[in-house]
């Protein structure tokens, strides 16, 4: 106890960071993940290949993408770079089933509806699908969150400061209380990331808390 | 006047839903598709949107031929009600009647101000536009497919099966409000249905469809009641098994009409001048 009262600021600095960090990955990889989860989910003979290949990219281990990474892309092997588009890839790896899943729970007779009152595929996309695709978007997008807070604590090894540090430095110096905070702030700053998506997801979809509401019909069905 | 001509649609697997269809739909009046399921009334419905295109044959809307026509535009001028309202669950019931005119770059005020009205002109409370569809009975979400169908004042609505899944009673109800409506606003109404009673109640023309879009029979209910021009019609609507078949009992004096079932149907009168 008394390890952290000393190092206050220390954790503080690093779960700041640590927040920092995991935000770029989540955004992107969802960004990324759209376009590639539309034509998975649009074109039956892609959806398995381009589906089994994403999802490949998440069993590459992270130490390997790391050492990958820099040469390809011509960054630095120690650069935050490295570690967000890593981290990048495996939300995508996540996220592009997601998309793919979330586009097929919508219900075909409200997308015929809208074609049939007169919306173009584009904006039948953006104001039909993909809203109501919503809730199944917000399931892989919390499992992502979850996924990139946790691997960015592996970023240490390559220089890259997060609350991975105190894991490493918990073990170089043989301090047990740096180690066990390192756990439980990573894990908080899952819970953080997962309670503001839920709460956004709630400020954005408004109609998903309807379902519940006495006069629902259909709701039990 | 929506003119179809020699129109057959055969689906990329191969199924042939319309065989060679000719029919003229009169304007301002509803005409009834009417045909057990499969015999092609939706496919037909949406060849009018260019939901579905024919494959060969020539659909006309007041002489225009609907293939020269945008699809997207073509479904804009035109209403389309179906069958569990078709709603948008995450549009508020005020958003669902305005969507079309909002697609149309109607300004949100004026739409809004649209939608309230049309909300009243099909028999919907005010207090009901700031709900999700989720909240609403289905005879009341169907009312809102009705709004939003009318939303940017067509002169062409379409209609499949849009009473199909609400009770008996509220259905009676929708179905005198669609009578009405039709009288007030002068629409050219086509409407699907595989129910018999529906379309004679509510088709100024019924058009008895078979499999593949084949014409069984067209013409008032009159004149199909009257005259059945098959044993597949007389069957379908009912005639052959007397269920259409009024009998005359006299009962203290007054002549009185009882149906199949020995059910009274009203008295019998001598029909003044109209
Ligand atoms: N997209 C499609 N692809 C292939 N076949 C289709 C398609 N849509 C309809 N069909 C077939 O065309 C025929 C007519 O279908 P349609 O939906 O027009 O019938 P319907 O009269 O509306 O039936 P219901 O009363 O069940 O709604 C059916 O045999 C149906 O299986
Ligand atoms: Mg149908």
């Amino acid at each position: 106890m008394t390890w952290v009262l000393n190092n206050l600021g220390l954790i503080l600095e690093l779960t700041l960071e640590h927040i920092r960090l995991s935000i770029l990955p989540i955004v992107l990889g969802f960004l990324i993940a759209i376009p590639l989860g539309w034509v998975a989910y649009r074109y039956r003979l892609t959806r398995g290949l381009i589906l089994t290949l994403v999802g490949l990219l998440y069993t590459i281990p992270s130490l390997a993408l790391f050492v990958i990474l820099p040469p390809l892309l011509g960054i630095g092997f120690l650069s935050e770079a490295n570690v967000i588009i890593a981290l990048t890839i495996y939300a995508v790896a996540i996220m592009a089933r997601s998309v793919a899943d979330a586009l097929a729970s919508v219900d075909p007779d409200v997308r015929q509806a809208a074609t049939a009152v007169g919306y173009s595929s584009w904006g039948r996309f953006w104001g039909v699908d993909f809203p109501l695709a919503g809730p199944v978007l917000l399931a892989g997008l919390r499992v992502v969150a979850v996924s990139t807070v946790s691997l960015l604590t592996v970023g240490i090894v390559v220089g890259v400061q997060s609350l991975g540090y105190l894991f490493t430095n918990g073990y170089e110096r043989g301090i047990l209380a740096s180690v066990l905070t390192g756990v439980v702030m990573t894990v908080l700053v899952a819970l953080l990331f997962d309670r503001v998506l839920v709460l956004l997801g709630r400020l954005l979809m408004p109609w998903t808390r309807t379902r519940t509401a006495p006069l629902a019909k259909g709701a039990a069905a | 006047m929506i003119e179809f001509r020699s129109i057959s649609k055969r689906f990329d697997d191969g199924t042939l839903a319309v065989d060679d269809f000719s029919l003229v739909i009169p304007s301002r009046r509803i005409t009834v598709l009417v045909g057990s399921s499969g015999s092609g009334k939706t496919t037909l419905l949406r060849m009018i949107n260019r939901m579905v295109d024919a494959t060969t044959g020539a659909l006309e809307i007041d002489g225009e031929n609907v293939s020269t026509i945008e699809p997207v535009q073509l479904r804009r001028r035109i209403g389309y009600v179906m069958q569990n309202s078709g709603l948008l669950p995450h549009r508020r019931v005020i958003d669902n009647i305005a969507t079309v005119p909002r697609l149309n770059g109607v300004p949100k005020k004026q739409a809004h101000e649209r939608a309230l009205e049309l909300m009243d002109t099909v028999g919907l409370d005010r207090e009901l536009a700031e709900r999700y569809p989720a909240q609403l009975s289905g005879g009341q979400q169907q009312r809102v497919g009705v709004a939003r169908g009318l939303a940017v004042d067509p002169n062409i609505l379409l209609m499949d099966e849009p009473f199909g899944a609400v009770d008996p009673i509220v259905r009676a109800d929708l179905q005198q409000e669609l009578l009405r409506l039709q009288r007030e606003l002068d629409k050219t109404v086509v409407f699907v249905t595989h129910d018999i009673d529906e379309a004679f109640l509510l088709g100024h023309q019924v058009v008895i469809l078979e499999k593949g879009g084949r014409i069984a029979q067209k013409g008032t209910p009159a004149e199909i009641l009257a005259n059945p021009a098959s044993d597949f019609v007389a069957s379908f609507v009912g005639a052959d098994r007397g269920k259409r078949a009024l009998s005359i009992q006299t009962i203290d004096g007054a002549q009185v009409l009882v149906d199949g079932d020995g059910n009274l149907a009203g008295r019998l009168v001598e029909a003044g001048p109209a």
